[in-house]
């Protein structure tokens, strides 16, 4: 075989060993997430076959049907626990948000002694293990009488939010030109309107992303929410889930249907933000 | 109080609402578990709060073999999986930097578990490693490798490892996608210059590519180390640290002792050490990031 040949073979093996590989990387990401979606739409008997059936025989909605139904049909109020979810992620992420321009402004544009102390203080805030605060928060929430309610949650999910969307922003701003800004202040511009006029149009998109991000941390927390939450009035989805269990048995389509329905958001905003999230950790951690 | 607030400098101001909240919902609430670690607490008699018992909790802990166990199995759970995850989102991140068609596709399908909620992957990977009707026991049987229902998280060690599987499942995007991320920023000079001077792209890998994704690499294990007690929810829910507390971590066993046994007192000294140890970590790769940035010459 002469060489060129021989080179030219060495070439495509590595390029089929390529898209293989990558291709089954692909689908262990993918499988599970397509198999919760699938199962939500097969009927119970047909997920609890055996032999397995693998090719579906029969799709219904029956799963969803049950799961907004009264409570009485095997339903739970999954309209109430979607409420909830979006109140409380909603809110906390505002708060948070508005507090995050504020701290990131600050480490972005100003100077000052333990700065990076600060920081990293923030930080570790943040890496406090959500069962291990959640002890004494239950503590004081029951004292101050806040538990079971959007409020505590809030409350909760604002200083846990905080942190990150602080990092973030304080990347997104840094990315800004300083100039940009000096220019309007000697334009005439106060430094607030200067702010407002010059710097935040120009990070708007990345602090989008932040707030995002941090509506998916409160959207998909459990830790907290288990111990926070007592009943139907504060319960968000992640605990809602534990509905469909029972001592022994648990309902998986049911729990699928749920499980859809709490994906479907998620999966619509990381899609919007994905270009922005990963700029700005990226600029916030190297340029720093 | 207005007046207060104009004489304090900007950055003051600006911090102050995050420093406000942190310290109401963070820092004073991790006091009062500290005092609380020095008492027999118990959620069901409230007056043990005010009985100060000193070190004993803390003693208490310090001998009790399930708890050294559990710590042992968290750091072991950490290491491996903190390592699997940057080595597969190195070589995710690689496979897909190589794509010329689709990469924009690809890398949103990489994201895909990152929106996925803890307690979610937890509830999937107890569904797919069931052993009745899951789909991993369905398809070795179905090819007919076994004919018999491997229990997965019924046997201690099959169930570690399918948590650490769903682990890794989960938190690998976030090396992948920053490691990417880093890809896309390397020159490329330096990269022809040494495919110029005959290095194999192995050394050209090791010597130029590898430094200088470092800091990406650290920036993802500092992001994963905010939120290392994630794998809490997962193990929760497929095992409970079961069978017989062969999964049991750090953070099940505060919750159970906490809530379970109403041992308020016991659970926030234990919660302690777990905190020490996020801290640790946490303060760990901020300085090593830090130290790469430095390295890179990006010290603005």
């Amino acid at each position: 075989m002469d060489i060129n040949q021989q080179h030219r073979l060495k070439k495509y093996g590595l390029k089929a060993a390529h898209l293989i590989t990558l291709f089954v990387a692909m689908s262990i990401i993918c499988l599970p997430g397509l198999w919760i979606v699938l199962n939500s739409f097969r009927p119970t008997v047909e997920i609890m076959a055996k032999p397995p059936i693998w090719i579906p025989e029969k799709l219904s909605f029956d799963h969803y049907r049950a799961m907004f139904g009264g409570v009485g049909e095997g339903g739970v109020p999954v309209v109430r626990y979607f409420m909830n979810s979006l109140i409380i992620s909603v809110t906390s992420t505002i708060i948070a948000i508005l507090i995050g321009i504020a701290g990131g402004y600050a480490f972005a544009r100003y100077r000052f002694r333990g700065k990076s102390a600060i920081f990293v203080g923030f930080m570790v805030t943040r890496a406090v293990p959500g069962v291990a605060l959640s002890l004494p928060l239950f503590i004081v929430f029951a004292k101050v009488g806040i538990i079971d309610t959007h409020f505590g949650l809030i409350l909760a999910y604002v200083a846990m939010n905080v942190p990150f969307s602080i990092w973030l922003i304080d990347g997104f701003f840094r990315q800004v030109p300083r100039e940009l800004a000096e220019a309007a202040e000697i334009d005439g511009c106060t430094r607030w309107q200067a702010f407002w006029k010059v710097e935040f149009p120009v990070a708007k998109a990345g602090i989008a992303s932040a707030a995002i991000f941090a509506f998916l941390t409160s959207w998909n927390e459990y830790a907290l929410a288990s111990q926070l939450t007592r009943s139907v009035f504060s319960k968000t989805m992640p605990v809602g889930l534990l509905d469909f269990t029972s001592e022994f048995t648990i309902n998986w389509g049911g729990m699928c249907a749920l499980a859809v329905l709490m994906i479907i958001p998620a999966l619509i905003l990381t899609f919007i933000v994905q270009k922005h999230l990963i700029s700005g950790l990226t600029f916030g951690g190297i340029k720093g | 109080m207005t007046r207060l607030f104009r004489r304090l400098p900007p950055w003051l101001a600006l911090l102050l609402p995050a420093i406000v909240i942190l310290l109401v919902v963070v820092l004073v609430p991790l006091l009062l578990s500290l005092y609380s670690s020095f008492t027999p607490y118990r959620l069901t008699r409230p007056e043990s709060l005010y009985k100060w018992i000193g070190e004993y909790n803390y003693v208490k802990v310090a001998t009790d073999a399930n708890f050294w166990m559990a710590f042992g199995r968290t750091v072991f759970l950490l290491t491996v999986a903190l390592n699997l995850e940057m080595l597969l989102g190195l070589g995710l991140a690689l496979l897909v930097n190589k794509v010329t068609w689709g990469q924009r596709g690809l890398r949103t399908i990489m994201m895909f578990p990152m929106m996925f909620s803890p307690i979610l992957v937890g509830f999937q990977f107890k569904f797919i490693f069931n052993d009745n009707v899951g789909l991993v026991n369905n398809a070795l049987q179905s090819l007919g490798i076994t004919d018999q229902a491997i229990a997965w998280l019924v046997d201690g060690k099959l169930a570690m490892f399918s948590i650490i599987f769903a682990e890794v499942w989960m938190s690998t995007s976030v090396f992948a996608i920053l490691i990417l991320a880093g890809l896309f920023a390397i020159p490329r000079d330096p990269l022809e210059a040494a495919k110029v001077d005959g290095c194999t792209p192995w050394q050209s890998f090791r010597h130029i590519s590898l430094p200088f994704l470092m800091p990406f690499i650290y920036i993802a294990m500092a992001i994963r180390s905010l939120d290392v007690a994630r794998a809490y929810d997962i193990v929760q829910i497929m095992t409970n640290g079961g069978p017989a507390r062969r999964t049991e971590l750090l953070w099940t066993l505060i919750g159970r002792t906490g809530y379970v046994d109403a041992k308020m007192g016991l659970a926030n000294a234990m919660g302690y050490i777990s905190i020490f140890l996020a801290i640790f970590f946490t303060v760990y790769f901020f300085r090593k990031l830090n130290a790469s940035r430095t390295a890179l010459g990006y010290n603005a």
